[in-house]
């Protein structure tokens, strides 16, 4: 019997995954970190990207976030994200409009949009763009 | 025929009060419906922050944020969140009468208050007392509140925490029960300390931090702060609606009942007059 731990995914609208796993991976501030039970207490920021629940070897259950906070406790791990959706609901269309969108703003430095703003818009189109990629290279 | 004018010209305007105060009801359950769907919906999340911040109070962090820190309390912050309008029974009362209470133990300590309102109603409430100093006001809030519309007053208070004018925060609002009952509650925001002591946080511990201890602790508090204060407010909104649903609901009733009651006046007054009058026209015939 592999060991697991309590995950609990929630955004600022609902709470989108609540339930056992054996290992959680997302995206930390410094770089990507895998969760495994008993770990470390823990205390992160998170950027916008893929928070993927392992539940077994064979079902894992991908989200996309726009960044937030994760805290693990030994026994419970707990994503706060700003904004979450299963990456399987991410608008492909929409991501590479709003893309397109933020790179014309970041050249042109338009007034319609600031230079923040715009580099946080390219930042998760970017990274729902490249999370799709990942759920087609692991054949989803 | 002259009789009983008065008394149906009441019970006229009576049906017309009773007309309006069924429609409020309901356009109260409506909104209800909507503004409960909107609190349940953010609820996971501002509990889930409190559970962190809870851990967190129990942890031994090497950077002492100075949320976390207690001090000696000398004066005390205020966020006091009401409805805007009125016409919803007790709620704005109930818990302005809790604060004021509260208000007392804090005087008989010789702690100074100083108060941030939302809503028209601890607006006009809090500056008509002499008391506490109102520092700040927010009003017109709609069904649907953003949370920037209660950025500014959290941003006076935090200053105000940090150039140590206040010393403690607290929340004041009205917590969802169910649809007949709200609740008046004060909850602690600031300096986070740990209550009771959870099962395995014991001994001494504290988190591993990334990138480092104080560009998380001072995120994830002002979010603590931001996420409690607009669960508040969005709770109050399901509150008000509710309460003002219960309101309306008594209202229309009561306005039944008095309908009744003064139909039967006026049937008797009636039925007293035509047997007034036949009595007469037979009193007449009987003469000739």
């Amino acid at each position: 019997m592999t060991m697991t731990v309590h995950v609990d995914i929630v955004s600022a609208e609902k709470e989108i995954f609540s339930g056992l796993a054996e290992m959680v991976f997302a995206p930390a501030e410094m770089g990507e970190v895998g969760i495994t039970p008993r770990h470390a207490p823990f205390l992160t920021k998170l950027n916008p990207g893929e928070v993927r629940v392992k539940v077994s070897d064979k079902e894992s259950f991908p989200f996309f976030i726009t960044g937030g906070i994760l805290e693990v406790q030994p026994h419970l791990v707990t994503v706060l994200a700003d904004t979450a959706i299963r990456a399987k609901d991410i608008d492909e269309a929409a991501a590479l409009q709003a893309k397109a969108l933020a790179e014309e703003a970041l050249v042109e430095r338009s007034e319609k949009m600031d230079y923040a703003t715009a580099q946080a818009q390219l930042a998760v189109a970017v990274m729902q763009l490249r999370t799709l990629d990942r759920l087609r290279k692991r054949g989803e | 025929m002259a009789i009983g004018k008065e008394i149906r010209a009441k019970i006229g305007s009576i049906k017309n009060t009773q007309k309006i105060t069924r429609a409020m009801e309901m356009v109260a359950a409506s909104k209800m419906r909507k503004t409960k769907d909107l609190m349940q919906a953010t609820r996971p999340y501002s509990k889930k922050m409190m559970q962190i911040i809870r851990h967190l109070a129990h942890a031994n962090p090497e950077y002492k944020h100075p949320f976390l820190i207690q001090r000696e309390v000398k004066r005390v912050g205020l966020i006091v969140i009401s409805s805007d309008r009125g016409l919803c029974g007790g709620l704005n009362s109930n818990l302005f009468r809790k604060t004021l209470s509260q208000l007392i133990q804090w005087e008989k300590s010789g702690i100074q208050v100083d108060v941030c309102t939302v809503g028209y109603k601890a607006g006009g409430f809090f500056s008509n007392l002499k008391k506490p100093r109102l520092v700040g006001k927010t009003v017109k809030l709609i069904d649907t509140p953003h949370l920037d519309d209660v950025i500014e007053i959290i941003k006076i208070m935090l200053d105000s925490y940090h150039e140590n004018v206040i010393d403690e925060l607290y929340l004041v609002s009205n917590e969802f029960i169910n649809t007949m009952i709200q609740r008046p509650s004060i909850y602690k925001l600031l300096p986070v300390s740990a209550v009771e002591i959870e099962e395995g946080l014991r001994g001494h511990w504290d988190y591993i931090y990334e990138p480092d201890a104080k560009e998380v602790l001072d995120y994830l508090l002002i979010r603590y702060i931001e996420s409690i204060v607009y669960q508040g407010l969005v709770e109050n909104n399901a509150c008000e609606q509710a309460a003002r649903m219960v309101a309306m609901k008594s209202a229309s009733d009561n306005a039944g009942n008095l309908i009744k009651e003064l139909q039967l006046i006026y049937n008797k007054a009636r039925q007293a007059a035509i047997t007034q009058e036949i009595s007469e026209i037979v009193a007449g015939a009987a003469a000739v």
